[in-house]
């Protein structure tokens, strides 16, 4: 069955269409990949039995010539995403009996097109990590280790189990959110394809929120072909997410074909960083070489800013997360600490017990920088600081069309290795954020390896709700790198 | 600017949240580092830049005022820690 579950999104979706194999029979082989490889602890809940379920509603449904653009495919969900009458934890343990009412716009559009669910992927508590490492429900150990060595390596994060899914083929395509790049960082390091798309261009209702001005769901897929599939089903304009905008959603898989001939490729000088290693800078010139051996035309752009743009996002998201986190009170839903002897202490018990040390941290962050004497000096300026380093990306795109980057400053690393240190955790971040703070579309994609054999991804940049562009560029990227690697299975039992 | 123990212990008064006095020595060196490293933003001249209040540019939309969901009490329920009815029960707020 092996076979089966190393298809891409778009093969599968050919084959089931064309009654070459059934849903039932491409889910099962999934449900049983899931099963042997629950040492990774990529899923926080399994839905074999509901999936299995579904593709045979699926496989009806086929036969009688009413299937939607993804029927009977089955796809890995971050347990962010709330789905209803499924255990929604954000990997929390405040949330860890969560089990919403409803259903995020994200998903039911994915269900509408006919795709099915194999189950809850982990993820860093309420997505606050880089590495899947402060989830409340254990790491993921990401389906690569470097050449001669067992040792567990992260899957990147906040969408590690996503990422871990994917890698291992554990799923068709996953669906991740990306607050800072924890769709993007968690591909690359897992070889994958990650698609951060514009803000605005799928609707948020239904997530968890983290840091509403800057979260946005997105696919992590095979391709490059099956992140624009995905892509297209799961936007939408959406009555309940004001800040979901009303543009159209192109048919993005058509919009893949055409080349890149003439297509101007920005290479930003400030994301030379002396801390990142030879290899990173190799490959990312390699990169620009590729490109412009297809046709596209590259130019040195520059985003002056771009140093700013961490400690940027170390105000502004923690602040938005403190106000978003404060629901979790222990009264209407999720974790209550008992023995509390009145309400305020009923709040601090609930929320010191039910939130990780990580997301202890962010909170008092935003606290403090939200706090009476402090609000100008930190909030006030990252906000000035978020208008600057989005119109560096105005200013550049006057001279191209999409930016080519590195995706993260170094492969994936082993567990611990970076627990120690906030800081040097949060510099996973440093090429993805950026686009974050702007609100533009990104998307990294697998293209090469390490000395010692692990993936390395490389990023693209476009403008806002031209993820089209973005994507054919990535397309151009993936046909010359070419990367086929696999990493051995030394999960599967 | 400098975080210290009884800082710590003021913000998370403000958080509704609890942390063992033993975790407050340890969280303001954490906080600390990590303010420290976000001092960088102090060096840019910020005269004249206003603040991004929304990161795409668009009208905040606009629905017709008329109920569109309700009468979702059970469901509402369903995941209270603790409920009488379609009451939430918490400990005695007022003596």
């Amino acid at each position: 069955m092996s076979e089966l579950t190393a298809m891409t999104l778009a093969e599968a979706r050919d084959a089931v269409r064309s009654k070459k194999i059934s849903s039932r029979e491409l889910t099962a082989a999934f449900v049983g990949a899931i099963e042997r490889a629950r040492s990774l602890n990529a899923f926080i809940t399994e839905a074999g039995q509901e999936a299995l379920a579904m593709a045979d509603v699926c496989d009806r449904r086929i036969a009688k010539g009413e299937a939607g653009p993804l029927e009977g495919l089955p796809l890995a969900i971050k347990d962010l995403f709330c789905t209803k009458g499924t255990r929604t934890t954000a990997a929390s343990k405040i949330l860890g009996n969560f089990v919403p009412p409803y259903e995020s716009t994200v998903t039911q559009n994915l269900w509408d097109a006919g795709a099915l669910m194999l189950g809850k992927t982990n993820l860093d508590e309420f997505a606050m990590g880089s590495s899947n490492e402060t989830s409340a429900f254990g790491p993921v150990f990401n389906p690569w280790r470097a050449a001669n060595s067992n040792a567990n390596l992260v899957p990147g994060g906040s969408s590690g189990g996503s990422s871990a899914a994917v890698a291992a083929d554990l799923c068709l395509a996953a669906i991740g959110t990306d607050t800072g790049g924890s769709i993007r960082q968690p591909a690359a390091v897992t070889g994958r394809v990650g698609l951060k798309p514009t803000y605005g261009r799928c609707s948020r209702f239904g997530i968890v929120a983290f840091a509403s001005s800057l979260d946005q769901a997105g696919p992590m897929t095979k391709t490059v072909k099956d992140a624009a599939i995905m892509l297209k089903t799961m936007a939408s304009v959406d009555p309940k997410d004001s800040t979901s905008v009303d543009v159209p959603v192109p048919d993005y898989e058509k919009l893949l074909e055409g080349g890149i001939k003439g297509l101007k490729v920005g290479i930003p000088k400030e994301y030379r960083l002396d801390s990142v290693p030879a290899e990173i800078d190799a490959l990312w010139t390699k990169g620009a070489e590729w490109l412009k051996a297809q046709g596209a035309q590259i130019v040195e752009v520059s985003l002056p800013h771009t140093k700013y743009a961490l400690p940027t996002y170390y105000i502004v998201a923690p602040a938005e997360a403190s106000s978003n986190l404060a629901r979790y009170d222990g009264v209407k839903f999720g974790y209550r600490a008992p023995g509390a002897r009145d309400i305020t202490e009923l709040y601090e018990k609930s929320r010191g017990e039910g939130f990780g040390l990580e997301v202890q941290r962010r909170i008092l962050i935003g606290t403090y920088v939200l706090s009476a004497g402090y609000y100008d000096a930190y909030y006030a300026r990252a906000q000035k600081l978020r208008t600057l380093i989005k119109r560096d990306f105005e200013q550049a795109f006057e001279h191209c069309d999409v930016l080519l980057t590195p995706a993260t400053p170094g492969p994936a690393f082993e567990l611990g290795a970076k627990t120690s240190d906030p800081v040097e955790m949060y510099l996973q971040d440093v090429f993805t954020v950026t686009v974050n703070l702007a609100g533009l579309p990104g998307i990294s994609v697998p293209a090469g390896l390490t000395r010692n054999g692990l993936p390395l991804g490389l990023q693209l940049i476009g403008k806002a709700f031209d993820e089209a562009t973005l994507l054919r560029a990535a397309g151009a990227v993936e046909l010359a790198a070419d990367f086929r690697h696999r990493p051995t299975k030394w999960w599967s039992t | 600017m400098s975080v210290d123990k009884d800082t710590v212990r003021r913000i998370a008064k403000l958080a509704r949240l609890a942390i063992p006095e033993t975790r407050l020595e340890p969280m303001a060196g954490e906080l600390n580092d990590i303010f420290q490293w976000v001092e960088m933003l102090g060096e840019v001249d910020v005269t004249g830049v206003s603040a991004m209040n929304s990161v795409v540019a668009q009208k905040l939309k606009w629905r017709d005022d008329e109920v569109s969901d309700g009468n979702q009490a059970d469901a509402l329920m369903r995941n209270a820690p603790q409920g009488e009815d379609h009451f939430f029960v918490v400990p005695k707020v007022v003596e």
